[in-house]
């Protein structure tokens, strides 16, 4: 056994309140720990940080597209903005791992790229991997942001996008942004896929290269389908350089903008409520399958309860989870040491 | 038996790349060696001087006078040639980012002493790029660098004629892994880069431009293959008499010549049985010293101790002496070229110049060498080449003798003495310089120095070129570290991709019965046991920049199963505190080649502790002396690995246990 002492939620949830970097980080490192008793320790974390201020507070931005396109230069670019303005800013920038059977391990490169030389206590970078989690988001990064959503004004998430990830990144972010290479089959790929439907803001970076990122641009503005959309909403397209810095004041001011949409047409919210659900669920899945799913009552069930206790779902889930617990533990009962 | 007498060729110019501590203390090791008979100085500066700082910057604490002599200021630079005459003297210093500015402050002395700039002659290596690839000691964006390059070019052409302004340098590349393919591609991609960047900026006229490209000289390498390497050398001459033929259309064929100067290869040179480095330094120069057509104009050895530490003079000395031996008692120079139609000579450098030819193509399509250093790709090839290197040592494939084999060795009397063999930089010298720089700032008059100021940052943002600017700060009484600023000001800094994110080899999969599967399931164990998957930061704190050794634990880490977080050199100890924190790492390696361990290794843990970290375990390779691992590892480092500890995969199956260790589980023990 190791001699791994877990933190007090309770505690930790008021540290991490009080924007105390050292919690942040331990709360961190519980959210990503897959033993059984952090895992209650975790789930009871994330109930003491929720409330109806996790609904409302903060911005989640999701940033998302194909590799080396310029992501991390133009979150450093945005992040600038955001300080410049007084605003913290939590950044959750998610790596490929190598595959399985080549040891899963992962070089997380972002950081680097981020951040700009100098101390910043405003600022606070966290790197995972993606655990090869089916191309999609690794699960513990739904509760990290939200960690990071109780002591930050902006929470920005990076992830590679390779299909599944955009989708899961929807149902993390308020916001999402899709960044674009010029001139790249993937841009044609992910045009033609229907992926084009989820991001809210769209940046054709490297403009500097010149007529590529314009083509791209306008390849961008005609394709992105405007049936199915959000009335109110307008979709930009922006071309700007990460490098030249150019077009990156105008970019950023659509983030402001596209919080402002959603306050007013009270999506904020519902998105937030509906997010959280909807992870509950699949976390709920992850660690005990159908079979636990089932324990529960089944799906629609479960979403019933979340759903009736909008602003307090991680009590809902924190519930259902020793629910679950509770009824394995009498199955297996004689197995158990004490 | 005595030789007939018959008339023999000049030899090269025989140097020792050398300072440390003060001016002071250089300028004295600078006479003795002329007076050893070593015909021209190079001069190694401290890392604040080549990266733009004062000795009492913070970001320069503990390296002031270490790997080098700090030279903060024209005061600095005067008592650094004190009685040495500078018009007939050959000076070569090793200097990048600053290079405009340490030229400026030696003209500047030249005209305090009244001697005529075109009567000076020497080399700035000023070679950036390569800075960005292997070195380490950049400040500004490549743009700006280029454009610094070009100015000392366009300075030096028109009016210091006899000065190298650029020394091209493959050297670097080797010490970072590159084969020879690399060598020759990479380096004529640059010189290509520096000759389009100066032709571009319009200040020559073009029938004056044959006479810039005479200018351009190169500091190669030359590795342990010696036959090969002499190959490369042709191969670079070959090359290069035809790039500035067709691509800058130089008729004269003197002015095509491939100029070189050399260090021998330095990355082979190995810390266990030191003495072996002795055979391993006179055959690598035999590489660029028989071919009498591909011949170098100035060769410097690194000494037998290498590995260890910084060398003595009588290392020093010893090291000059393998080239006096060489081009004073062998016949070597009396012979025209020995190889000039053998045609297996002839094969070889034509496979070589195909391999490159290739290579160059490569990177002309993406866009130049700018433009693949900014994406990373440059970079990633040498990590790459190192790998493979380096695993083919592990599996003993690459035989290094005293190290994975022939390990029986009788106690050295080299090694026995109480000084470690090695050179101590003096103590004191950081106070001192600090102490001495502020009363040099007293002394001048504030007035000039904010007007020789106003005027460098005005020419930066003009175009205007550089160097009159500088030459002014430098009479002014301007500092190393004001110049530097004032530049950061205009031009932004720069850190350029790592490299590391190489792709994974492969042909190391799950089934197979070797150390890198038993080492993944260990990792992936422990991560279990602990929760989540083991991460590691890699980190380099301080001004040092060789970053091999950090980049290849990093890439080996990843390929058994960590999280690896590493964000390149040059970062401070609040900065990879910090990342440990942020990070929620298991383990931080730190790596510290510069010799300021003992301060940088302190400050770390002592930030640590500060961030409530005090139970993270940490271990430290590197250039780290016996004595200092032992007090290192007092103050609670947990691991302590230096070249002797070749074998990655055993420092990796180490690591892991330090970790277990740490929370409570039993260690595993060596690898099968
Ligand atoms: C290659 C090299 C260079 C290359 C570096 C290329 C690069 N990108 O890394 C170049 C040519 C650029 C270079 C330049 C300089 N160098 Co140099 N260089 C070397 C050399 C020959 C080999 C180092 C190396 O890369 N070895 C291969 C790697 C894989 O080995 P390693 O880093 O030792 O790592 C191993 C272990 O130490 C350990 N390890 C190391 N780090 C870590 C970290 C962790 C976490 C772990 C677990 C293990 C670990 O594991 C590795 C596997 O075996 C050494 C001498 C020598 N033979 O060791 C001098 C040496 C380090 N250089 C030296 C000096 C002085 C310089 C300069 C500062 C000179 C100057 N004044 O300008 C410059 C400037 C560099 C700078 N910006 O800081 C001195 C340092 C003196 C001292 N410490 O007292 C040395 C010792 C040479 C000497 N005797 O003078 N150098
Ligand atoms: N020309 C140009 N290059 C850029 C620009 N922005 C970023 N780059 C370069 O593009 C490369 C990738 O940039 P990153 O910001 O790391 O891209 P990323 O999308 O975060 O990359 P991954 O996280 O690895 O997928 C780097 O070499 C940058 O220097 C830009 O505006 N213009
Ligand atoms: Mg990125």
């Amino acid at each position: 056994m190791t001699n791994l002492v877990l933190p007090d939620p309770e505690r930790l949830a008021a540290r991490i309140q009080g924007g105390e970097r050292a919690a942040v980080a331990s709360g961190l490192n519980l959210l990503d720990n897959r033993l059984p008793a952090a895992r209650s320790h975790a789930v009871r974390l994330l109930a003491c940080l929720s409330g109806e201020r996790s609904l409302s507070a903060g911005h989640l931005i999701g940033v998302t597209g194909p590799p080396g396109a310029g992501k991390s230069s133009l979150v450093s670019a945005m992040i600038r903005e955001w300080r410049l303005a007084g605003r913290t800013v939590g950044v959750l920038a998610v790596d490929p791992s190598s595959r399985p059977e080549l040891g899963g391990g992962a070089l997380l490169g972002d950081r680097i790229r981020i951040k700009s030389v100098g101390q910043d206590e405003g600022l606070f970078i966290r790197s995972l991997a993606n655990r090869n989690q089916l191309g999609g988001v690794a699960s513990e990064v739904w509760p990290m942001s939200w960690l990071l959503l109780a002591c930050f004004d902006v929470v920005v998430i990076e992830t590679v996008g390779v299909g599944q990830t955009e989708i899961d990144i929807a149902e993390i972010g308020d916001t999402v942004c899709y960044v674009a290479q010029p001139a790249s089959g993937d841009t044609i790929q992910y045009l033609k896929s229907g992926i084009i439907e989820i991001p809210d803001i769209f940046a054709v970076n490297k403009a500097d290269l010149g007529a590529a990122a314009r083509k791209t641009a306008s390849e961008i503005g005609r394709s992105a389908p405007r049936q199915d959309r959000r009335e109110g909403w307008d979709y930009p397209v922006c071309l700007l350089s990460a490098t030249m810095q150019t077009g990156i004041k105008e970019f950023h001011a659509h983030f402001d903008r596209h919080r402002r949409f959603l306050v007013a047409a009270g999506l904020l919210e519902r998105q937030r409520s509906q997010h959280q659900s909807g992870w509950v669920l699949r976390l709920l899945k992850e660690e005990f399958g159908t079979f636990g799913l089932g324990l529960l009552g089944g799906r629609t069930t479960i979403e019933e309860r979340l759903g009736a206790c909008r602003s307090s779902q991680f009590e809902e889930y924190e519930r259902m989870r020793e629910h679950i617990l509770s009824r394995l533990l009498s199955v297996n009962q004689p197995t158990l040491s004490p | 038996m005595v030789a007939p007498r018959r008339k023999k060729d000049q030899p090269w110019l025989m140097r020792t790349y050398s300072g440390h501590s003060s001016a002071r203390a250089s300028n004295a090791l600078y006479r003795t060696n002329l007076a050893k008979g070593q015909t021209g100085l190079s001069v190694a500066f401290d890392l604040p001087t080549q990266t733009g700082y004062d000795a009492d910057s913070p970001l320069a604490r503990g390296e002031v006078g270490k790997v080098g002599v700090p030279i903060s200021s024209i005061a600095d630079m005067d008592q650094l040639f004190d009685q040495i005459p500078l018009d007939q003297m050959n000076t070569s210093m090793t200097i990048n980012a600053t290079a405009a500015w340490l030229l400026s402050l030696y003209i500047g002395l030249a005209q305090r002493r009244g001697i005529d700039p075109k009567t000076l002659s020497g080399t700035t290596q000023n070679d950036i790029i390569k800075e960005y690839l292997s070195r380490g000691t950049y400040i500004y964006p490549p743009g700006p660098s280029m454009r610094l390059i070009a100015d000392t070019i366009n300075y030096t052409v028109k009016n210091v004629p006899k000065w190298n302004p650029t020394n091209v340098c493959s050297y670097h590349l080797q010490e970072a892994g590159a084969t020879p393919v690399q060598e020759l591609a990479y380096a004529l991609c640059t010189a290509m880069a520096v000759l389009d960047r100066v032709k571009a900026s319009g200040e020559i006229p073009p029938d004056e431009f044959p006479q810039v490209v005479e200018r351009i000289s190169f500091f190669v390498n030359a590795g342990i293959r010696f036959i090969e390497e002499c190959c490369k050398l042709r191969a670079f001459g070959e090359m290069w008499d035809e790039l500035t033929l067709t691509r800058y259309q130089v008729q004269d064929a003197k002015l095509r010549r491939f100029r070189y100067g050399v260090q021998v290869n330095s990355l082979g040179l190995t810390e266990a049985q030191p003495e072996n480095n002795v055979q391993r330094i006179v055959l690598e120069m035999l590489a660029v010293a028989l071919s009498k057509r591909a011949r170098a104009r100035a060769i410097q050895l690194p000494a037998w101790n290498e590995a260890m530490g910084l060398p003595r003079p009588w290392d020093q000395q010893w090291a000059l002496r393998i080239q006096q031996v060489m081009a004073f008692e062998t016949d070597l120079l009396e012979y025209e070229d020995i190889f000039d139609g053998s045609p297996v000579i002839a094969a070889k450098v034509g496979e070589l110049i195909a391999g490159a030819r290739r290579e160059i193509e490569n990177v002309e399509a993406q866009g130049g060498i700018i433009a693949a250093i900014e994406s990373g790709y440059i970079k990633r090839e040498l990590v790459g080449s190192h790998m493979s290197r380096l695993r083919a040592i592990e599996a003993g494939e690459l035989k290094i003798i005293g190290v994975n084999c022939f390990h029986e060795t009788a106690e050295s009397p080299l090694t026995a003495g109480s000084d470690g063999a090695i050179m101590k930089s003096d103590p004191a010298a950081e106070r001192q310089q600090i102490e001495r720089l502020q009363e040099h700032r007293r002394q001048r008059s504030d007035a000039d120095v904010r007007a020789a100021l106003q005027g460098l940052a005005d020419a930066a943002k003009s175009g205007d070129n550089i160097m009159p600017n500088s030459i002014r700060c430098a009479l002014a009484g301007v500092t190393t570290g004001e110049w530097g600023d004032s530049l950061r000001a205009v031009f932004g800094e720069f850190r350029p991709p790592t490299g590391v994110d190489i792709a994974i080899d492969s042909r190391e999969v799950l089934g197979r019965k070797d150390q890198v599967t038993d080492l993944r399931e260990r990792v992936a164990r422990t991560g279990n046991a602990l929760g989540r998957p083991l991460k590691l930061l890699v980190g380099k704190p301080g001004l040092d920049g060789h970053s091999n050794g950090a980049e290849q634990v990093a890439v080996k880490a990843r390929d058994v199963g960590f999280e690896v977080v590493y964000d390149g050199i040059r970062l401070t100890p609040q900065q990879i505190a910090q990342a440990a924190q942020e990070e929620g790492v298991h383990v931080v390696g730190l790596s510290i080649l510069s010799g300021s361990h003992m301060e940088l290794v302190g400050s770390v843990l002592q930030e640590l502790r500060a961030r409530d970290l005090a139970g993270l375990p940490v271990v430290a390779g590197g250039i780290i002396p016996p004595a200092d691992a032992e007090r290192l590892l007092a103050l609670g480092v947990r691991a302590i690995y230096t070249p002797k500890d070749f074998n990655l995969n055993a420092i990796m199956g180490d690591i892991v246990d330090v970790v277990r260790e740490t929370n409570g589980l039993e260690r595993l023990g060596g690898l099968s």
